[in-house]
């Protein structure tokens, strides 16, 4: 037993209690502080033929009249080239101040000949970009801007499906910046002619493989949010800056003689989503893809390039997906292989066609020797025909000669033989003689 | 002694003598001549208070430019000139005209005509221009009140842009009260919808001039048909996008290569995207870029027009270009089938003038304006037309 008045020895009681509790619960507070005295930049860039509602949709987005009303460039004078804009602007809000740049593209899709109307758009996304490389590369680095461009509001025209025109900037643009597509002027739809729309729109950026921005699901404590809102893609927005009094409630919208379209009715349009995906949730989220995937896909080209390592390069442009890269590598060592096939087949064909040269000649020179050989054995027959000639004439000669002197017969054919061979050898000799 | 044997010819004695007396009266001074001015006054003297304000107008400018040296005109001169304006431009012979005694009954003639033209029956030929997803096919549908239009007809696969503007032509026959109508929608898909459109209205121009040729070489030929077929674009509707801005460069070209050939009716589409502010500052500007771009639209304000023509075209031309929403599908409303749109906001009315001129246009262009359209193909641009040909012809 333990008397309560026994305190345990050589304990001092302290006011801070220690519960266990180390502190590094606050490290968060601690980034929040930072950033938040640090400030937040995000550039968003809009890109849409004119008149599709951009201004207005911006001037909605952060309520404030970034862009001015009544600015409309005379048709008379089309823009010979489509011009790259910026404007920042500073936002304060429950002490958190936001750089804000907004890119606009005045003259996309404007002119009558539209061919390469995309060109300035990418090369001011790759000259962010090469800034941002340079900075970093600085000895002093305390100060990098970060003016790379966030994310890209690409606005459709309402109607039945992309325009070539749509395709030909998304594709050309989807691998160097996140796009968003959204449906501009969507008053214009009935609920019906919007989801067909938004179905038509979906299936032809997937045929054309088209990526557009992806919402990470894993970031989201339900599934169905981040599905939801991949659902609503492309967004169909409707944008407005005037105030509507409507049954004593002030409203944004847009006032018709049938009726008032409200901005930030979910049912009346995809304003919400868009603001929220913007804003509220996915901010910081595009800024990540920018800075992760994006940035280091030009950044590896762009080293890669210096380095002249052109293989590198192949394989970190497909950064993005594994996969792909192994299709890359497979159908490079298809090729490597396909080309030595080749080699290796000439060459055997060049030591055929020798061989069946060589073999030609060599089958001439022996027909003209055989020919030779058989014109001189000609000749010599004929010499021994003309041999044999006078032999035999020599013979009725020296036949004629005995009967007229009378020998016998006997003897005489006897001698004639002996005659005839010692003739015949002198015959013999005699031809030798001549060779 | 011409003209004297001329003026005999065309008109009585006692006519000429009329005229003369109207002169010497207005001839106070007894000169043999008379002011410049007062033609005016003497052929109100003589015709009665029958001529109308512009014929008016160009009497007194011929008179000025016959009396332009002198100032004065005699009365051969005012001869010639009263019998031009009584055979030409006008019809209005006044207090000129025989009288007749009792009925005669020539103004059956109207009633004869009318049961030609409903045995021929009647031919229209309209064009649609615009880019793709603009409301061209629904607008027609909903203009002739049935699937007339090339995408409700064709089973091709529906909204697929192709390469190059192709020209495609549907022809129906539809009837209302014994009235029958040859109808052909002309539609041109691929038109504005290329990324390079520098040359998408040179298919359409060769396709108008293709007609006119084919109408020009059936009216040459020897033996030719009683009644020559008429497949001439008689009306031409050009959809302006939405865009709240203006006119775009490829519109204003576009319009200006046509606009000599073909009647052009410039129509701005999907009109329920703009509130009634936004449509009419939409307008003023669209009317500044054709003011400015001399695109001649319909009706043209060239020709020479009387009161009544005058009359009727002016609310045409305070209108224009008209915001016209379209479609074929209706909603009962208090027992009334209304056609339009039905939005999550409203229900937007498609024959209502206080939502749209979807009304306007039809009325323009089905029932008030159809013949003038066809005339003014036939009389303008055909003769325009026919008259380069044959000179290109005559020198070559």
């Amino acid at each position: 037993m333990v008397l309560r008045t026994e305190t345990p020895p050589a304990v001092t009681c302290v006011d801070k209690e220690l519960n266990g509790y180390v502190g590094f619960a606050n490290l968060p507070n601690q980034v929040f502080r930072k950033s938040v005295k640090r400030g937040f930049e995000f550039t968003l860039m809009v890109v849409g033929a004119t008149g599709l509602g951009k201004s207005t949709l911006i001037n909605s987005l952060f309520l404030s009249s970034i862009y001015e009303d009544g600015k409309y460039p005379a048709a008379g004078t089309p823009n010979k080239t489509v011009k790259v804009q910026n404007s920042t602007v500073y936002l304060v809000e429950g002490g958190v101040s936001l750089k804000l740049t907004l890119v606009d593209t005045p003259g996309f899709g404007d002119a009558i000949n539209n061919t390469k109307c995309w060109k300035p758009i990418l090369e001011y996304i790759d000259s962010k970009y090469e800034e941002y490389l340079n900075a970093e590369g600085h000895v002093n680095r305390s100060t990098v801007v970060d003016n790379r461009v966030h994310c890209c509001l690409y606005f459709i025209s309402p109607g039945h499906g992309l325009k070539p025109l749509d395709i030909e900037f998304m594709k050309q643009l989807h691998e160097k910046v996140n796009i968003v597509p959204v449906i501009g002027k969507a008053d214009t739809l009935t609920p019906e002619e919007c989801a067909e729309f938004k179905a038509n729109v979906m299936k032809e950026i997937e045929n054309n493989d088209i990526k557009i921005y992806q919402f990470p699901v894993d970031e989201f404590d339900e599934e169905e949010e981040a599905q939801d809102l991949q659902a609503q893609l492309p967004f169909a927005v409707v944008g407005s800056n005037t105030m509507l009094d409507i049954n004593g409630k002030k409203l944004r919208g847009r006032m018709y003689p049938w009726g008032i379209a409200e901005v930030e009715n979910p049912d009346h349009c995809d304003f919400i989503f868009l603001r929220n995906l913007l804003i509220r949730t996915h901010m910081q989220d595009l800024k990540d893809v920018t800075n992760n995937v994006l940035y280091e896909n030009f950044r590896c080209n762009k080293l890669a390039a210096v380095t002249s390592v052109s293989l590198d390069s192949k394989l970190a442009s497909s950064n993005r997906n594994p996969l792909a890269q192994f299709e890359i590598e497979k159908k490079e060592h298809q090729e490597r292989l396909k080309n030595m096939k080749a080699g290796m087949e000439k060459v055997m064909e060049e030591k055929v066609k020798e061989k069946m040269t060589k073999m030609e000649e060599q089958k001439n020179e022996l027909k003209l020797k055989h020919e030779q050989a058989l014109k001189h054995l000609e000749k010599m027959k004929k010499e021994i025909e003309a041999k044999r000639a006078e032999l035999r004439d020599a013979q009725k000669a020296f036949d004629e000669l005995q009967l007229a002197s009378g020998v016998t017969v006997n003897n005489s054919t006897s001698s004639l033989n002996s005659t005839k061979d010692k003739i015949s050898g002198k015959k013999t000799k005699s031809t030798k003689k001549l060779f | 002694m011409d003209s004297n044997k001329a003026a005999t010819q065309l008109l009585t004695e006692s006519q000429i003598t009329a005229l003369e007396n109207a002169f010497k009266a207005g001839d106070v001074e007894d000169r043999g001549v008379v002011d410049a001015g007062q033609v005016q006054f003497i052929v109100q003297q003589v015709l009665g208070d029958v001529l109308t304000v512009s014929e008016v107008r160009t009497l007194v400018q011929k008179g000025e430019a016959v009396g332009a040296a002198t100032g004065v005109i005699n009365l051969q001169e005012f001869k010639d000139l009263l019998i031009d304006l009584l055979h030409t431009t006008t019809t209005r012979w006044g207090a000129l005209q025989t009288s007749l005694d009792g009925y005669v009954g020539f103004d059956t003639v109207l009633e004869q005509q009318r049961k030609k033209f409903l045995k021929k029956g009647f031919e229209f030929n309209l064009m649609v221009v615009g880019e793709s997803g603009l409301g061209k096919s629904t607008l027609v549908n909903t203009l002739f009140k049935s699937k007339v239009s090339r995408t409700s007809c064709t089973n091709e696969p529906p909204q697929k842009i192709p390469k190059t503007v192709e020209i495609n032509t549907v022809t129906h026959v539809i009837e209302e009260k014994n009235v029958r109508l040859r109808l052909s929608i002309t539609d041109t898909p691929g038109f504005g919808d290329q990324v390079n459109n520098e040359n998408c209205w040179l298919p359409i121009y060769d396709q108008i001039n293709k007609q006119f040729d084919k109408y020009l070489t059936e009216e040459r030929s020897v033996v030719r048909r009683k009644q020559i077929p008429d497949s001439r674009i008689h009306c031409c509707l050009y959809f302006i996008a939405p865009t709240g801005h203006g006119l775009k460069a490829l519109d204003i070209s576009c319009m200006k290569k046509l606009h000599d050939v073909v009647n052009i009716i410039p129509v701005i589409a999907k009109a329920d995207t703009m509130t009634i502010e936004e449509r009419d500052a939409f307008k003023d500007r669209i009317r500044e870029d054709i003011a400015e771009a001399e695109i001649k639209v319909y009706p043209s304000s060239l020709l020479p027009e009387d009161e009544d023509v005058l009359q009727a075209n002016a609310p045409i031309r305070k209108h224009l270009p008209l915001a016209v929403v379209g479609s074929d599908r209706a909603l009962t409303i208090n027992n009334k089938s209304i056609l339009g749109r039905q939005t999550k906001w409203g229900f937007v009315e498609v024959e209502n003038p206080n939502h749209c001129e979807f009304s306007f246009l039809r009325d323009m262009l089905l029932r008030t304006h159809m013949q003038d359209l066809k005339d003014t193909t036939h009389e303008e641009h055909y003769e325009n037309y026919r008259r380069q040909k044959l000179s290109e012809e005559g020198n070559p």
